[in-house]
């Protein structure tokens, strides 16, 4: 039997929280459709929640507060316009303001090319406000760091998923090269493109450092992740969700705070997303990533 | 339709036995003289943050507070009622009104933020957005099947996660009793202004019993206690706000005040005495409460 997927990882979890954890998992159309992707157990536990989008983080938001630990299912990561407010306003806060916690596990799902209101990435969102824990874990090891970091805190977690990475068996590894001219922080899906990226800038005899990012708060800027920008003296955090005041943007500011080096951001146009190329604004992919590097590098010689 | 009178069944509260009528009279004064100390903090300027008085609808608190002694509360914003009358300390909510470190969230939270988590109660604090604290209730009611209040006004009522609310309490047969303490103003809109429709038949729409029910305790502990045994069910109560939204500013006299209608009916039970010495030993306490002498404006 081969390694297991991230779906298989997280349904594996769930199923475990589910039937022997007394947790709960609260969603819309849950069994309906391929179970999420496959990532959800047939089991006990399980609550299919009416169309009701702000009502329905509101009840999840309620089984937290009385300690069922619940995993909130959201399928588009869009609806969080929706399902935000009881998460951000409430959630997100009581601990502070009350000494008491509703640690909701709240599962994302982002997506690219299924249009203008299913294919957002928002966890910059939660990442802006007090309170919640955020992960974009890309691989099996990584859902199970972001999961036990839920269990071992009280804290809500917003874990932003990403349909690409669903079938992955293997993990993300950092790389170093001695003669990189430039670090890449990954978060999110252009993760995956990130090999790719390397070998394509190799042809052309730039090297880079890569390392990855699965959780964005609280932000842990260690020497795993600061000693390659020290070494290649310029960074360039990537991210799947927006630009413009997003967290490739707030990590590329913190990591410049923490060494005084120069650290960029690369994420999503300040444009809607549309249904068609060329309109799709998608996540970057090793070509995009590939031409930032080179235009800083250019830039900078 | 709105009036002191609606609904409440004729002789009701002679129906009930003199501890029970006292109680409910205590719970109210209690609530009353102990905003009379915040009105007077605020006019001395000794309080300025915000707060959103409770007085002329603390019939229904006392009323509630007698039918369900274990069970957990998510209260609105205007909350005062529900905290001192499910046991809260007063102390602690002036320090939290104060914002004071020994407040009941530590001075965190403040007026519309109350918890209180003692004596087998759990009310949880609710965090400004109205309505916010029904889907909870709701969800909570689902985790652990417990007795539960959801406690909105009627300009809650119209939040569609509200509405949405009863209508998945009704889905999933839960135990909650939700309370509209109907006020007919939204800051100062009238309900006539904002809708067409009627949250009891609403609720009726879902499956749940719907009572709309004037502020008279001793009716609203019939009801309540009717109503108990078919939940989730809904209560719509009306009362009369005696101060702004928030603030102690006012515009003039309300409608009707229901602590001298209860006064009153006290005085036609023979109760006269003993009501006027219940008066007397919940305005102490809260005269102790404030270190101050107190005195109700009307």
């Amino acid at each position: 039997m081969g390694q297991k997927t991230l779906a298989e990882t997280i349904k594996e979890i769930t199923r475990r929280h589910l039937e022997e954890g007394g947790g709960m998992l609260l969603g819309q159309s849950i069994s309906a459709v391929g179970w999420v992707n496959g990532t959800v157990p047939d089991c006990k536990g399980i609550v299919e929640l009416p169309m009701t989008d702000i009502a329905g983080a509101g009840f999840a938001v309620g089984a937290a507060m009385v300690g069922r630990r619940p995993i909130f299912v959201i399928r588009f990561q869009d609806f969080l316009m929706l399902n935000g407010s009881p998460l951000i306003n409430y959630a997100a806060k009581c601990k502070t303001l009350h000494g008491k916690s509703a640690p909701v596990f709240v599962r994302a799902i982002a997506s690219d090319g299924l249009g203008p209101v299913h294919s957002g990435v928002l966890h910059s969102l939660f990442m802006h406000f007090p309170g919640f824990r955020v992960w974009a874990p890309m691989s099996p090891g990584e859902y199970r760091q972001c999961w036990d970091d839920y269990m071992e805190n009280d804290d809500p977690v917003l874990a932003s998923e990403h349909r690409s990475a669903f079938s992955r068996t293997t993990e993300l590894t950092d790389i170093r090269h001695g003669q990189a001219a430039l670090t890449v922080y990954g978060i999110s899906t252009p993760r995956l493109e990130m090999d790719r990226a390397c070998r394509l800038l190799a042809e052309e005899g730039i090297h880079i450092n890569v390392v990855h990012l699965a959780r964005l708060k609280p932000l842990a800027l260690g020497e795993r992740e600061l000693a390659p920008l020290r070494a290649s003296g310029r960074g360039l955090v990537v991210d799947a969700g927006y630009e413009i005041c997003g967290a490739a943007q707030a990590i590329a500011c913190a990591l410049t705070e923490a060494t005084g080096l120069p650290a960029s951001a690369l994420g999503l146009q300040d444009e809607t997303k549309c249904l068609c190329p060329p309109y799709q604004n998608k996540s970057p992919d090793a070509a995009t990533i590939v031409a930032r590097v080179r235009s800083i590098l250019s830039n900078t010689k | 339709m709105r009036s002191e009178k609606l609904n409440v069944p004729d002789g009701i509260a002679g129906r009930f036995s003199a501890d029970i009528s006292l109680q409910l009279f205590h719970r109210m004064c209690r609530v009353r003289y102990f905003e009379a100390g915040v009105v007077d903090a605020i006019e001395k300027k000794e309080l300025t943050y915000p707060v959103y008085l409770s007085s002329g609808q603390e019939s229904l608190a006392a009323a509630l507070s007698l039918l369900v002694n274990d069970c957990q509360i998510f209260a609105q914003h205007r909350a005062h009622d529900i905290y001192l009358c499910f046991g809260g300390s007063p102390e602690r909510l002036r320090d939290e009104l104060l914002g004071l470190e020994s407040g009941s969230s530590q001075g965190r939270a403040g007026s519309n933020c109350l918890q209180y988590h003692e004596n087998g109660i759990n009310m949880y604090g609710h965090h400004g957005l109205i309505g916010e604290n029904v889907p909870q209730g709701v969800g909570a009611a689902l985790a652990n099947r417990r007795q539960t209040l959801c406690i909105f006004g009627d300009g809650s009522a119209e939040e569609d996660y509200v509405l949405a609310s009863l209508g998945f309490a009704a889905t999933h047969k839960l135990p909650v009793l939700f309370v509209c303490v109907d006020n007919d103003l939204s800051i100062l809109t009238p309900t006539e202004v904002r809708r067409s429709w009627n949250i009891c038949k609403v609720s009726e729409s879902f499956g749940l019993p719907a009572v709309d029910l004037a502020d008279d305790p001793w009716a609203l502990l019939q009801i309540g206690r009717e109503l108990a045994g078919k939940q989730p069910a809904l209560l719509n109560c009306r009362v009369c706000r005696g101060f702004w939204h928030v603030g102690a500013g006012d515009d003039g006299a309300p409608e009707w005040d229901r602590l001298q209608l209860v006064r009153t009916e006290l005085d036609r039970l023979g109760l006269a005495g003993p009501a006027a010495d219940t008066e007397a030993k919940a305005c102490h306490e809260m005269e102790s409460v404030w270190d101050r002498k107190l005195s109700l404006k009307r």
